[in-house]
């Protein structure tokens, strides 16, 4: 669909699309810039405040329409060729003075598929850098390591969203759906929900049994629930027998961990650990279901791993209409981490020490598979490592980022910062460099949602004259770094054939995708191995990934946060999101109906440890860790522990949640510890 | 190389052997000797054994190859028969010596058995009784109890009950002897006894208080020095351990009730340390596993060098009964009174519900605390204990278990509810946007949808939404 049409000025005709924002990906209709909510299976028409009022940054007095220099510490507006010119000629600089691992890349997981394929091709192929991550690796990474070495394949949700109906109970562990993606909560009317969250959640309110673990222990508490499975009979063992290896190193450990034991460690009562694992054992379609609250910790691989074990003794991977699987949070938050912006993968979900791996994209790319870089840094440790030149794409990471101030100092020490986004992020605005790119609306794209479906995203409406497609200006810079043009097309469906031959026989298969069985209506989970496939809805009915087939148990003990309280910092901080933003904000802050329903940040903080501290509701109050000071206006939540406080992430400056979080890194994922960090709560003097 | 030799194979010196070998694997060799037959086992699973819930091979701490994948010279059915400090080597029974630079004693406790007639032959339990300790135990309890079968549990100590539980479950008749005025009387007060007293006897279980047994006769079962007569086909005695302190007795190290160590859980021989039962600690009670793991670990920390700085303190108790449709936990002091002077106390006694819960405060942190038959305050009253944490001030909501927010209650009428109530979250949509759209003509779940997109997330408040269009629709009627 071509449209000719002046800037701002909305396309007519309606486009059936998908909402901007989660991994839901809820299914809306466009007609101009005008949004209704569309009968979709992972939304049946509903629509969150978010998507309702998504169009609004369309034509935003925020939305940035011309590329922006810094000159004499002032960032003003420059002309493309300009801007692109400048970052070529400081990349080839920078580079030949330090070293092609002297400029990285930083991506997103709301970036589509063609854009993440596209920007890890740039890295590897146009720069030549090991040095590439993404924020997926601050969402999903725990996840997506516990879910490899368990099924040999990371799918978030390896089964559709819609079979969640007809489950007669679904253990929901540190996922609060009912804030982050509210369309969702209708699939889970019809079971009975454990869930699993230190605070009383939105979500947690909809549970038949709420199990509330201090923050940290929800290792001890997948123990503990196992333990009670086995010791009171609920042991699938034919199960176990055909389908499985490694139970017996995994009891030997949940076997320390007894009920009671556990209740000492994480607060939850024993008979509730019992009566989890009793709800879960009579259930006869039953589901565990993880989300970033249990995998953001400096354990977290493992935590996943805990309660995969537990789905696996009670027999639910891969048994038809039970199962085992991770809610993806960000749009594209599974595509973005299976084609190549992942520090240590190429397309496909394939790895990148892998030689027959390397072999295969090297030769869809016409490159030799010697000149492909190696595994570079995780996201935390690359903006750690203060390179030379920095390229974000899709991502506003002083605001997500943990221990944010220190990352603000590194980016400071950066002497190229460019940054490409749709507003002026936090992150754009202390760049040298802004490069103003098209949003969801204005161009074509494909997501892959949390069940694994690729969807096609079609261009709605016609971008404001000025902004360019992130194809278009990783095709410039690469051009201007001495690239062949057919080398970076700008076209997304020429992108994403090359994708998915790039991808053909990796874990993540697109091969038999196009745009045309998209547009005609084709509803398509991967893998996808041939144009003739269907698809596959439903992974691990047949086998696990593995050559066995079998789904291998891991063994993990709990051993709590890695900054436990003390004198000084007596009370635990957890983050996490509200309704009304998503990820860092940059976007839904300047919604003015979305800032009228959370204006500003805040702490939830139980009345009686506001009142120990002297602050009152509605007080401003200063909450101080190891790391920095977050000033936050106090919300009494009378359910929330008496030592834990909870902040939203969404807000910039000194609101920033992150200049308290800890960057502690889980050995396996690398993934910082999010969700949990000693602190103190003061007044503010 | 470093030598490190562990006496013991129980609970505490397999742990020990686990965080040894987690820290270091190359720098020092460990040997563990073990007296019984078996492999490790874990103790505290027993009950489960006894209640049929768990096989032996389910209770093992090791597999077959556990030794030999870590390295570790595993040597069982051996006894250490003494110490030669001077020399650094432990002698054992086949003749041989071992040479060590650092020696753990871990050697346990044994059951201490009352002197009842006819219970005890040539220091063992007769035949008819048996001890509530080791696996051997369990395995003959279990041989020996038949359904329907009457036994007597001679104890009414923690131990003692689980055991008696397990025997309920297995459908024996049990009756549990205990010769003071209520049931685990270390860890309760007497109206926490008798509530639980009464709990056991729903669940079968009949409790003989204040009276020892007298005389045992296999095959009949006990006279009670009361004169009364408990008919028992199997007795099991858990009326408590004494700890195994013979070797370091022997070798001239100081021992009162255990082997006493200090905070480096060092004997007065540096060279010699004592960990778990058998050690006596002045932060800690023997006879619980979670002192022993924590001593390891501290342990394990110094004898690597991982942690030069590591110490024990001691680990508050925390003593939680292990017993199917009992829950029972005590900590700290549970033996203040309602008009203690320096104390806060609180008590509810429900004996015909089966709870009973007290709680202890000092300085505003609990310090004791009984909760019975009230799962969910026990563990959120643990976790005030064992953090230092303040406590709530709605005490009455803390000794009841699962706090409500005030004014939490199940329906409203949409008259009620405050103008700035959220009716619609996902859509953030207020009583007073509904009752303004309403007022701007729009009528039905369908208008106000449409006006407000209340319904349109999750579609959650849908019933609620339903109810202010009829209450709106009254309302209007009532002012026209």
């Amino acid at each position: 669909m071509t449209i000719a049409a002046s800037p701002l000025s909305p396309s007519t005709g309606t486009v059936d699309t998908h909402c901007p924002y989660c991994a839901l990906q809820c299914g809306m209709r466009m007609t101009g810039t005008g949004i209704q909510p569309r009968d979709f299976p992972t939304n049946r028409g509903g629509l969150c405040q978010k998507g309702w009022t998504a169009s609004t940054l369309l034509d935003s007095p925020g939305r940035l329409t011309s590329p922006l220099v810094r000159v004499d510490g002032e960032l003003r507006p420059a002309s493309w060729d300009h801007a692109l010119d400048l970052v070529a000629n400081r990349v080839i600089d920078l580079q030949a003075r330090h070293g092609r691992d002297a400029v990285a890349v930083f991506g997103g997981g709301g970036l589509t598929n063609e854009k993440a394929y596209l920007l890890g091709k740039f890295a590897r192929v146009a720069l030549g850098t090991a040095q590439i991550d993404y924020n997926g690796r601050f969402c999903m990474s725990s996840a997506a390591a516990a879910g490899t070495r368990a099924f040999g394949m990371d799918r978030g949700l390896p089964f559709p969203v819609a079979d969640l109906r007809a489950a007669d109970a679904v253990l929901l562990v540190g996922g609060n759906p009912a804030e982050t993606m509210p369309p969702f909560v209708q699939h889970l009317r019809g079971a009975e929900l454990i869930v699993v969250d230190p605070r009383r959640s939105a979500t947690a309110e909809l549970a038949t049994l709420h199990l509330a673990p201090a923050p940290g222990t929800d290792l001890a508490l997948a123990l503990g629930i196992l333990h009670a499975v086995v010791a009171d009979g609920h042991l699938n063992h034919d199960y176990l027998t055909t389908r499985t290896t490694g139970f017996d190193d995994v009891w030997r450990v949940a076997a320390a961990w007894w009920p009671e034991r556990v209740e000492r460690v994480t607060g939850v009562a024993a008979a509730d650990q019992r009566a989890a694992a009793a709800m879960l054992a009579a259930a006869g379609n039953a589901y565990v279901l993880t989300g970033r609250g249990t995998e953001q910790h400096a354990r977290g691989a493992d935590t996943v791993s805990a309660w995969i074990n537990l789905a696996l003794a009670l027999g639910l991977p891969g048994t038809p209409g039970s199962g085992f699987g991770c809610l993806t949070g960000q749009g594209n938050g599974q595509g973005g981490r299976e084609h190549g912006q992942k520090a240590d993968q190429l397309p496909g979900y394939r790895k990148l020490d892998d030689p027959a791996a390397r072999a295969h994209v090297a030769a869809v790319w016409g490159v030799d598979p010697d000149s492909l870089p190696g595994p570079g840094r995780s996201a935390y440790e690359l903006l750690d490592s203060a390179p030379k030149g920095l390229l974000v794409f899709g991502s506003n990471v002083l605001v997500s980022a943990p221990h944010a101030s220190r990352i603000a100092g590194r980016l400071s020490e950066v002497d190229l910062l460019v940054v490409a986004d749709v507003v002026l992020s936090e992150t754009a605005a202390v760049a040298d460099v802004v490069l103003p790119v098209t949003q969801w609306a204005e161009e074509d794209g494909t997501m892959t949602n949390l069940e694994g479906r690729v969807l096609l995203r079609r261009r709605a409406v016609t971008a404001p004259s000025g902004v360019r497609t992130d194809l278009a200006v990783l095709r410039g810079l690469a051009t201007r770094l001495g690239q062949p043009a057919d080398r970076f097309p700008d076209d997304a469906e020429r992108v994403f054939d090359e994708l998915a031959r790039a991808s053909a026989g990796g874990v993540a298969d697109y091969a038999g995708i196009s745009y045309d069985r998209l547009r005609d209506g084709a509803a398509l989970h991967w893998p996808v191995p041939s144009a003739d496939h269907p698809g596959t809805p439903r992974a691990f009915l047949d086998g696990f990934a593995f050559p066995d087939g079998r789904a291998r148990f891991v063994a993990v003990d709990h051993s709590g946060p890695a900054e436990p309280p003390d004198d000084e910092f007596p009370l635990q901080a957890t983050t996490g999101r509200v309704l009304a933003h998503y990820q860092s904000g940059a976007q839904t802050r300047l919604v003015p109906e979305l800032m009228a329903a959370v204006p500003e940040a805040y702490v939830e903080v139980h009345p009686d440890t506001a009142t120990r501290a002297g602050v009152a509701d509605g007080d401003l109050a200063d909450v101080t860790s190891r790391r920095g000071t977050v000033r936050a206006r106090v919300r009494y939540v009378p359910s929330i522990r008496v030592d834990l406080v909870f902040l939203p992430f969404h807000f910039p400056g000194a609101a920033r949640a992150n200049l308290l979080t800890n960057p502690a890194l889980d050995p396996t994922s690398r993934m910082p510890e999010f969700k949990v960090c000693a602190v103190r709560l003061e007044a503010v003097t | 190389m470093r030598r490190i030799v562990i006496v013991g194979y129980g609970m505490a010196g397999a742990r020990l052997a686990e965080e040894i070998r987690g820290r270091d694997t190359e720098n020092g060799t460990v040997t563990v000797l073990g007296a019984e037959r078996h492999p490790a086992y874990n103790r505290i699973l027993l009950s489960s054994v006894v209640g049929g819930g768990m096989t032996p091979e389910m209770v093992r701490l090791h597999d077959e190859g556990w030794a030999a994948r870590h390295d570790v010279d595993l040597r069982l059915g051996t006894t250490v028969t003494g110490i030669d400090r001077a020399a650094r080597t432990v002698a054992l029974d086949d003749g041989s010596a071992v040479d060590y630079d650092a020696l753990v004693l871990a050697t346990g406790s044994r059951p201490w058995l009352p002197p009842t007639e006819g219970l005890v032959v040539d220091g063992a339990p007769a035949p008819g009784a048996v001890a509530f300790r080791t696996l051997d135990d369990c395995e003959q309890i279990v041989a020996a109890s038949r359904p329907g079968a009457p036994v007597a549990v001679v104890g009414g100590g923690l131990l003692g009950l689980e055991a008696a539980r397990g025997l309920a479950s297995r459908g024996n008749l049990v009756t549990v002897v205990h010769p003071v005025g209520h049931l685990m009387e270390r860890q309760l007060d007497p109206g926490a006894g008798a509530v639980l007293a009464a709990r056991l006897a729903t669940l079968g279980i009949e409790v003989r208080l204040g009276v020892k047994a007298a005389r045992f006769v296999p095959g009949d079962g006990l006279k009670l020095d009361d004169g009364t007569h408990v008919a028992a086909d199997l007795v099991v005695v858990s009326a408590g351990v004494v700890p195994e302190t013979g070797l370091a007795r022997d070798a001239g190290l100081t021992v009162e009730r255990g082997v006493v160590v200090d905070d480096l859980l060092r004997t007065d021989d540096f060279r010699v340390h004592a960990i778990g039962d058998c050690a006596q600690h002045p932060g800690t009670v023997a006879g619980l596993v979670q002192p022993a793991w924590e001593q390891a670990a501290v342990l394990a920390d110094l004898l690597t060098g991982a942690n030069p700085a590591a110490r024990y303190r001691g680990t508050p108790v925390v003593t939680r009964l292990k017993a199917k449709d009992v829950d029972l936990a005590a900590l700290g002091d549970v033996h203040a009174g309602l008009d203690s002077a320096e104390a806060e106390v609180l008590c509810l006694s429900d004996p015909v519900g089966g709870r009973y819960a007290k709680l202890v405060l000092r300085d505003d942190r609990v310090t004791g605390a009984i909760l019975l038959g009230a799962p969910d305050a026990a563990a959120a009253i643990t976790q005030l204990y064992d953090r230092g944490i303040p406590a709530p001030s709605d005490r009455l909501a803390l000794l009841l278990g699962r706090a409500l927010p005030p004014g939490a209650s199940a329906a409203h009428s949409p008259a009620d509810l405050p103008a700035a109530t959220t009716v619609c979250r996902c859509n953030t949509v207020s009583k007073s946007q509904l009752v303004k759209a309403w007022r701007g003509g729009a009528r039905g779940v369908a208008g106000l949808a449409q006006a407000t997109r209340a319904t349109t997330g999750c579609g959650g408040c849908r019933d609620t939404v339903t109810a202010f269009a009829d209450w709106l629709a009254t309302a209007d009627e009532g002012t026209a």
